[in-house]
């Protein structure tokens, strides 16, 4: 499985993934504006699978989750970044997007082909025929992702306490 | 170890003796705040499809602020899912329509010294200033929290910023943030715990400590702490919060830190945001003659109380310039009811004031006066980022209350000292 790279520059704000305007509808609306403000062609172009790569301080900003939520509902599969803002990095993880800390983010250009392993922190550039390592994502945060997020991790917790009782 | 006021109160929220930065602890929670757009129309379904209840209700305070006034259908809908479900789960800690959830939050009396708090809005930093861990959260994140009453987190390490010596006339706790920002980025915090101290924090009242804290946000910090003392203790007696300890809630001397930085108050100069970031500030000087057609007084971060006194010092007798719509929005109704009371709203009318609702508004957003594409604003919110406030054509400018007002009078970004002397 490879996506293609959107690349972002530095300190890209949540108010770009979900701009506040569209805050008071469901994530399906809020998604069709994501990132318009940088880049109107993202929300209508991008595929799924594809991987969104951005500059330090990545989703720096609000607490609203749908910042992650619309890259999910896109189909991103994932975003690399060589740091990202910590809200936006809980945020993600609850809701079963992985993001990897990767200090060599910046040599990824736009259309290059990623082939991302989130397990073992990989990124392989197709495109440019390199590897690039990312900082290991702990392990809590990984297992969330398996789960498809903190919801899923949530109904499996209650549903093992539940087994327990029984 | 020494311990700094961060590990002590993670340690505490954590049930351990001590704590070690970079560790990964569970805390057991105090207190979740939510607000009506990342609350109940968020968790109430998720929720439902857990069959989960709420761990504790009376550790949950809800209030709504971001959908108020309710102009639309949508909105409407969001703040009838918000009343419902407080009586619904139980949460008898409900706010409704009285102010910005960070205001109203301590102005309740919900935050004490020691306490370990969410908040479901980005400047939950805000409780901060109340020497109370306090950070923001995602509404999956609350949700967890609503379940289990237990959040992970990494133990921060600390950054102490001390400002010493005494904060210039009309020089305030919003300019020493914004000159952090300018300084430092917006990740300068690192997502760790900032720590204000020094003789112009002690000096500062309790609002401007809470606009510290508050725009820690903007400086990347997962916390924004001021340690509490006699300044707290007496703004907390005023709400109904007796009893609170001030001897355990500091950092101790020799404690490790990640950075120390000393900054001297009285060399501060007023400073401005440029669009579209709090890192573009710089010394208002810097700024020459841009002239603006609005200027936005609002937030939790620029018009609780203390800021609407800080915009009326420059604006007595004055009315903001030709071209000017002049916005105010006081933070809470609790603060818009005593600047009336003792003339400050008066003064601020008596200016050309347009007054709005006590609630979010167009800071994030919201609301009937977002900015259109000709707009030019100077605001005393936090963040002015490219289209945070309606268009993204808008010019957003950021400042304290006194350079907005003194910006308001004089069509132009301007030195508030100059009307001050």
């Amino acid at each position: 499985m490879s996506g293609k790279a959107w690349v972002f520059g530095d300190n890209l704000d949540t108010d770009m993934l979900a701009p506040g305007i569209y805050m008071k509808f469901g994530i399906e609306e809020i998604a069709k504006h994501c990132l318009e403000a940088v880049e109107p062609r993202f929300a209508t172009e991008v595929k799924s699978g594809d991987i969104v790569v951005g500059g330090k301080n990545f989703g720096m900003g609000s607490s609203r989750e749908q910042a992650a939520g619309a890259l999910r509902h896109l189909g991103v599969d994932a975003v690399i970044a060589p740091s990202f803002a910590g809200l936006f990095y809980r945020n993600a993880f609850n809701l079963g997007l992985p993001l990897l800390v990767c200090a060599d983010a910046g040599g990824i250009r736009a259309g290059d082909r990623l082939e991302v392993d989130a397990e073992s922190g990989r990124i392989i550039n197709l495109t440019q025929n390199n590897t690039l390592a990312c900082e290991a994502i702990p392990p809590h945060l990984m297992a969330m992702v398996r789960d498809g997020g903190l919801l899923g991790h949530l109904e499996k917790r209650l549903a093992k306490n539940k087994d327990k009782q029984a | 170890m020494p311990q700094t006021l961060a590990q002590k109160l993670v340690a505490r929220a954590a049930g351990v003796p001590s704590v070690t930065p970079g560790d990964i602890v569970t805390c057991k929670v105090d207190l979740a705040m939510m607000h009506d757009s990342g609350g109940p129309r968020r968790v109430k379904p998720m929720l439902e499809k857990l069959g989960a209840k709420v761990w504790d209700p009376d550790k949950v305070v809800l209030i709504t602020d971001h959908y108020l006034p309710a102009n639309d259908e949508d909105s409407r809908k969001i703040i009838r899912i918000a009343r419902e479900w407080a009586g619904e789960a139980g949460v008898k800690n409900f706010h409704d329509g009285e102010g910005i959830c960070h205001v109203v939050l301590p102005e309740k009396g919900h935050l004490r010294p020691g306490m370990f708090v969410v908040g479901g809005d980005s400047h939950s930093p805000t409780g901060g200033a109340f020497g109370t861990y306090m950070f923001g959260i995602g509404a999956t994140e609350m949700l967890g929290v609503l379940v289990t009453g237990e959040i992970w987190l990494r133990v921060p390490h600390t950054i102490m910023v001390e400002w010493d010596g005494r904060l210039a006339k009309g020089v305030s706790a919003k300019d020493m943030m914004l000159f952090l920002c300018g300084r430092f980025g917006m990740d300068g915090g690192q997502y760790q715990a900032v720590e204000y101290s020094g003789s112009a924090i002690a000096a500062l009242s309790m609002q401007e400590r809470m606009t510290m804290a508050n725009m820690t946000a903007e400086f990347g910090g997962q916390a924004g702490l001021i340690a509490p003392d006699a300044v707290t203790r007496s703004w907390l007696e005023t709400v109904g919060v007796h009893d609170i300890d001030c001897s355990t809630w500091h950092s101790e001397k020799d404690a490790a830190l990640l950075a120390h930085h000393r900054f001297d108050a009285a060399a501060l100069a007023p400073q401005v945001a440029a669009p579209h970031s709090p890192a573009k500030s710089d010394a208002v000087a810097a700024f020459g003659n841009i002239a603006i057609n609005m200027a936005y007084i609002g937030a939790c971060t620029g018009a609780k109380l203390d800021d609407l006194r800080m915009a009326a010092a420059v604006l007595r007798g004055r009315r903001a310039a030709k071209g000017v719509r002049l916005m105010v929005a006081p933070a809470s109704a609790k603060d818009q009811k005593a600047a009336e009371a003792e003339g400050t709203l008066g003064v601020l009318m008596d200016a050309g004031a347009e007054l709005l609702p006590n609630a979010c508004n167009a800071c994030a957003g919201y609301g009937n006066y977002l900015l259109d594409d000709k707009a030019v604003t100077i605001s005393t919110t936090a963040r002015n980022f490219k289209g945070r406030m309606g268009s993204t054509a808008a010019q957003i400018y950021l400042g304290s209350p006194y350079t907005v007002a003194a910006s308001a009078v004089t069509g132009r970004i301007a030195d508030p000292r100059e009307l001050m002397s």
